[in-house]
């Protein structure tokens, strides 16, 4: 690719970003009034969408071969557990992270 | 104490994780671009512009690729295409933030998203300057990580990072884990209950690239069938 060709490819990208970023809002302006349906989307996605991001951030846990998907399932429950055990966002998030990455490094 | 400061009082502790995660992750993008040959300057200008998580990465295979503008332009709206359904999420709370309501628009990404719908203020702080801080705070850490990876990536290969980017799945986690705990209602469990089921079966259905986006549209459809013929309301 030339670098015309890498800086069109990239203009693209960024255009194609910034269209999924604004679309809402251009379809809703606040000057007028948000149908009650989208009211309702704007309250009931959130934790349905924050619940998909754990599953993203998932996506590319290996399951059919070794190790299984064990790492990830066991630094889940154990982050899970820390967290309801404390409640510390600090705690749950730096000791699931650690102990995932022994496990990814030392153990499987 | 000004509003702005008080609010980043609030928005900074929140951000940290995000911050160890994106240096290391922009690293690791910064890494990839130059072992695939491109100059360092470049991970950090697709940063800087484009600002969308994995995203950046595909960028970089697309950039070796056969140039295909309008491929790239397609494959970045299946991907992105979430980005609609935060827009939609926010419409409230962005809508009325005067000129904040631009960057806030542009900036957005997956965890400025999360933080910014998830967490509930005091009345007593700027709700507009909370979300801006949390949005430039994301931005500046993912574009920083990206140009050390760039300048000095190799200086840090000596340290074992693999593994690190579970903070994000931590992240994540423990916002989503919070919302379910802070539910003082039963709806929001079957919201949340919901799209991890969704995201899973789009997973296992579609696969990798435009999973969420049509997961998003399968809670689309749950959300109107149980808010037209369910009768299900929120307030």
């Amino acid at each position: 690719m030339t670098s015309m060709e890498m800086a069109i490819t990239i203009g693209a990208i960024v255009l194609g970003t910034m269209c999924t970023r604004l679309l809402s809002f251009f379809v809703f302006p606040n000057d007028r009034k948000v149908p009650k349906f989208v009211a309702f989307l704007g309250k009931a996605f959130p934790i349905a969408v924050i619940g998909m991001l754990v599953v993203y951030a998932l996506k590319d846990t290996v399951i059919l071969a070794y190790p299984h998907g064990l790492p990830e399932l066991i630094s889940v429950v154990a982050t899970t557990i820390v967290h309801l055990w404390r409640r510390s966002m600090m705690l749950s998030i730096g000791g699931g992270s650690v102990l995932y990455m022994i496990l990814v490094q030392a153990v499987f | 104490m000004s509003s702005s400061k008080k609010a980043f009082s609030y928005a900074f502790p929140l951000t940290i994780p995000i911050g160890v995660s994106f240096v290391f992750l922009g690293i690791g993008l910064g890494l990839y671009g130059i072992s695939q040959g491109l100059p360092a300057w470049l991970p950090p200008v697709i940063a800087l512009v484009v600002f969308a998580g994995s995203m950046e990465f595909v960028t970089v295979s697309l950039l070796l690729a056969p140039f295909d503008p309008i491929g790239a332009f397609i494959l970045t709206l299946l991907i992105n295409g979430r980005h609609i359904f935060y827009g939609l999420s926010l419409l409230e709370k962005y809508g009325d933030k005067g000129w904040k309501k631009w960057p806030l628009i542009l900036g957005m990404c997956d965890e400025s998203f999360a933080i910014n719908a998830s967490t509930t203020l005091p009345d007593d702080v700027d709700k507009g300057w909370f979300y801006l801080h949390v949005t430039w705070l994301n931005y500046v850490y993912w574009s920083v990580g990206t140009l050390l990876g760039g300048v000095a990536g190799t200086l840090l290969s000596f340290i074992n990072f693999k593994g690190i980017e579970f903070v994000l799945t931590a992240l994540f986690l423990v916002i989503f884990l919070e919302m379910l705990l802070s539910a003082t209602k039963v709806q929001p469990i079957y919201f949340g209950i919901a799209g991890v089921i969704l995201a899973i079966i789009a997973l296992l259905v579609v696969g990798k690239t435009a999973f969420m986006l049509t997961a998003m549209f399968g809670m689309l459809v749950l959300c109107y069938i149980a808010y037209k013929w369910g009768g299900v309301r929120y307030d």
